[in-house]
């Protein structure tokens, strides 16, 4: 009588094991498979070269080398050495730039402190502190004053402008942004009008001719003696047209809320102040963080169009580097490494966000 | 009477007549107080006022003119539609290519193959993190460098050229001839859609399919051609003059950089709003379709395509508004569109900031408020009914 027992089991084919099965899954599964691998390939061997070869092989890494000798067949990365001052503090005089440095450093300081205290009591010190007094410390170490030598705003430039106007937009349009929302949905016939006018308006027209209005047509407004500063005239063209967007996004919000957390705060008696601002509002905010972040990140992308209306951002540098006798033709070399920086901020801000989504998902799956 | 005035300052109704009655005089200080300074600011630097401009002498030619008369000695009124005519030039290039890039990016992202997949990844990660004026200028001075000058330009078949300046392409002479050939491609169109209405209404009634390409390539290629080739229409083709090309249809290099800008941001969004759109459909949508035994591409194009569109085709809309918008940044390397002359030539000359800047938005509105029209007619026709 035959007593069964366990054979041991067999090894798989060679073709089935991890490297040759995963090849075959992912590039050779069928025939329209291969033959998009090659295309894929063809693709690659039309593209890689190229880039590689300029930005490394035919590349000169040497950082002293001068536009001469650095030769025309590769990236001169020197450049970019040269000028890499001009690149993050733009014009600001050489002694000063400590001033800029403890700026740049006190946000560090601060974000690492964000994830410290993320959920402790002084939550609420934290937010006052960043988005009330940092901004106004900020602005003294920049422009000066308080014992401090003035440094005049054409002075400013490069990733320190960028980063200026982008945190004045967002800290500027994020309480104008709720009021807008707010009176949008507003049952007052006439304040959701203005509302609706106002956003649409802006929603419907470029960036590049809101800015035009504010630095041609605004000082038309002010009285002749008021010569208000040109960076300053950006940044109100620029925080009116995200506030805009803001509103939009907080909008979002709103309308998710359930009718029943309104009517709750009525029957409880709560005044409209009270409602909004202890039940409505924290809930919509919440929802509505991840495309605040997103919001933010295309308002980082639009102060490259500062170079139109002549400030000087990052983008603006690379003309203003060219320009110099000592660099000419460096163009493409510039706006790589630019790309590169403002490419590594906005892709972080972006996984961020996606994060965001994640941990703020309510809902049930 | 007190109490009655308590109640009132109590009474919603009438604390929020109060507080519109507020903001309203609230605004209409500020833009009084705006106002008048604007009319002394006007006044003390001599600064005409009014409409009149736009029939003054332009003075100043453009680069690219594709459809209108224009001259130095046109009117400003003139040089605003020649503006607003590549404006719209450019958008309707710029969706066309990234209406056509996104949909490949979109699909392969989805794509089984792992190559094809994580380039269209690495694609769209890289293109939508770059800021559009950063990448209009970049490929700006890449077309500069990397083409070659008029003398050497790259030719094909000796009616295309393609060099630093542009590209030079064969232009129709708009005489009688020609409009014939553009009746037959008409007529070939109109009677290609009958034909093809006819055969789905055969497929309808009895199951049958009659394949229609033939009919296609007769109809709207070969019929044209064939009228081109009797009536004797003529093209007028580019011919290198002295340091560059003249006559034939002139693209500058400065629209090339744009629209291809513009394309390539631009698909990134396309590409992504289609991959959502795909993703949404349910599986059991794709199933239950090669249950009942469609192919696979019969699948995509009668199932899934329709219902993923259906999301998608919003978002992209709105992309193409942005794009349209986006075109605004041609001022950056002057490529001739509204903003480019209007906001930035006639505005020099003329210094009429108000009336010109006010133009310019005008007419971004009314492009915004046209396709969020279409929008949502759109939205409208593809409610799902019956729910």
């Amino acid at each position: 009588m035959a007593i069964y027992s366990l054979k041991e089991a067999k090894q798989p084919p060679k073709s089935q094991t991890k490297a040759i099965l995963w090849l075959k899954d992912n590039l050779f599964s069928s025939t329209l498979n291969v033959l998009l691998t090659f295309v894929a390939i063809y693709i690659l061997y039309l593209l890689l070269p190229p880039i590689l070869n300029w930005t490394i092989f035919d590349a000169n890494f040497d950082l002293t080398a001068d536009n001469q000798s650095c030769g025309r067949e590769g990236a001169c990365w020197s450049f970019v050495n040269a000028n890499l001052k001009m690149f993050i503090y733009g014009f600001y005089p050489q002694e000063e730039l400590w001033r800029v440095n403890t700026m740049f450093g006190l946000i560090a300081a601060l974000i690492v402190l964000g994830s410290i205290i993320k959920n402790s009591q002084y939550k609420a010190h934290y937010i006052i502190g960043s988005f009330l007094i940092y901004p106004v410390v900020a602005f003294f170490l920049l422009y000066g004053g308080l014992g401090l030598e003035i440094v005049e705003t054409d002075k400013w430039g490069g990733l320190t402008l960028t980063v200026v106007v982008a945190a004045v937009g967002i800290v500027a349009s994020f309480p104008l942004g709720i009021l807008f929302a707010l009176g949008r949905q507003s049952e007052m016939r006439v304040v959701k009008f203005i509302s609706v006018v106002y956003i649409e308006f802006i929603r419907g027209v470029p960036l590049i001719t809101i800015l035009f209005m504010a630095s041609v047509v605004l000082p038309l407004f002010f009285s002749a003696g008021m010569d208000i500063d040109k960076l300053l005239r950006a940044l109100i063209g620029i925080t009116l047209f995200q506030t805009a967007y803001i509103a939009e996004v907080i909008r979002g919000g709103l309308q998710a809320i359930p009718r029943g957390q309104y009517e709750a705060a009525d029957a409880a008696g709560l005044s409209f102040l009270q409602k909004t601002m202890l039940v409505i509002l924290p809930q919509a905010l919440k929802i509505s963080i991840p495309n605040i972040v997103g919001s933010f990140i295309s308002l980082f992308k639009d102060t490259t169009l500062l170079l139109i209306i002549g400030l000087f951002d990052m983008l603006a540098i690379v003309g203003a580097a060219t320009s110099n006798s000592n660099w000419l033709g460096r163009d493409t070399e510039g706006y790589v490494f630019v790309a590169m920086v403002i490419w590594v901020i906005l892709y972080s801000m972006s996984r961020y966000s996606k994060r965001l989504e994640v941990r703020f998902s309510t809902e049930h799956k | 009477m007190f109490i009655k005035l308590k109640s009132l300052l109590y009474d919603n109704e009438v604390r929020a007549i109060a507080f519109q009655v507020l903001a309203v005089i609230v605004i209409a200080y500020f833009a009084y107080q705006a106002f008048d300074n604007m009319m002394l600011n006007i006044e003390q630097r001599g600064i005409r006022s009014g409409f009149g401009f736009l029939n003054d002498e332009a003075g100043f030619a453009v680069n690219d003119n594709f459809f209108l008369e224009y001259s130095p000695a046109s009117t400003n009124l003139q040089a605003f539609y020649v503006g607003i005519v590549n404006t719209l030039v450019v958008a309707i290039a710029g969706i066309f290519f990234a209406s056509i890039i996104g949909l490949i990016i979109g699909v392969a992202r989805l794509s089984s193959n792992y190559l094809i997949r994580k380039m269209a990844t690495i694609y769209i990660e890289v293109f939508r993190n770059i800021p559009i004026l950063l990448q209009i200028l970049f490929w700006y001075s890449i077309a500069l460098n990397a083409f070659p000058s008029p003398k050497n330009s790259i030719s094909f078949f000796d009616s295309i050229f393609l060099n630093s300046r542009g590209l030079y392409l064969p232009k129709p002479l708009m005489e009688s001839e020609f409009y014939l050939v553009i009746a037959s491609l008409v007529v070939g169109i109109i009677s290609y859609i009958f034909i093809k209405k006819q055969s789905n209404k055969k497929h309808d009634e009895t199951g049958v399919v009659t394949n229609t390409t033939a009919y296609f390539l007769g109809l709207v290629l070969l019929l044209p051609f064939a009228v081109y080739l009797v009536a004797g229409a003529q093209l007028e083709y580019p011919v290198l003059k002295g340091f560059n090309f003249r006559g034939g249809l002139d693209l500058s290099i400065e629209f090339f950089a744009l629209t291809f800008a513009l394309s390539i941001y631009t698909a990134t969004y396309i590409a992504e709003a289609i991959r959502s759109g795909i993703e949404s459909v349910d599986n059991g949508q794709k199933e239950a379709a090669s249950a009942m035994g469609l192919t696979q591409a019969q699948s995509l194009r009668l199932v899934v395509l329709p219902q993923a569109l259906r999301v998608a085709i919003p978002p992209i809309i709105n992309q193409y508004l942005n794009l349209t918008k986006n075109s605004s940044l041609a001022a950056a390397v002057g490529y001739t569109e509204l903003v480019t002359i209007f906001s930035g030539t006639v505005l020099n000359v003329v210094g009429q900031a108000i009336e010109i800047i006010t133009l310019t938005m005008l007419v971004y509105l009314t492009i915004s408020l046209v396709i969020s029209l279409i929008l949502n007619i759109f939205n409208k026709k593809m409610q799902i009914k019956g729910k």
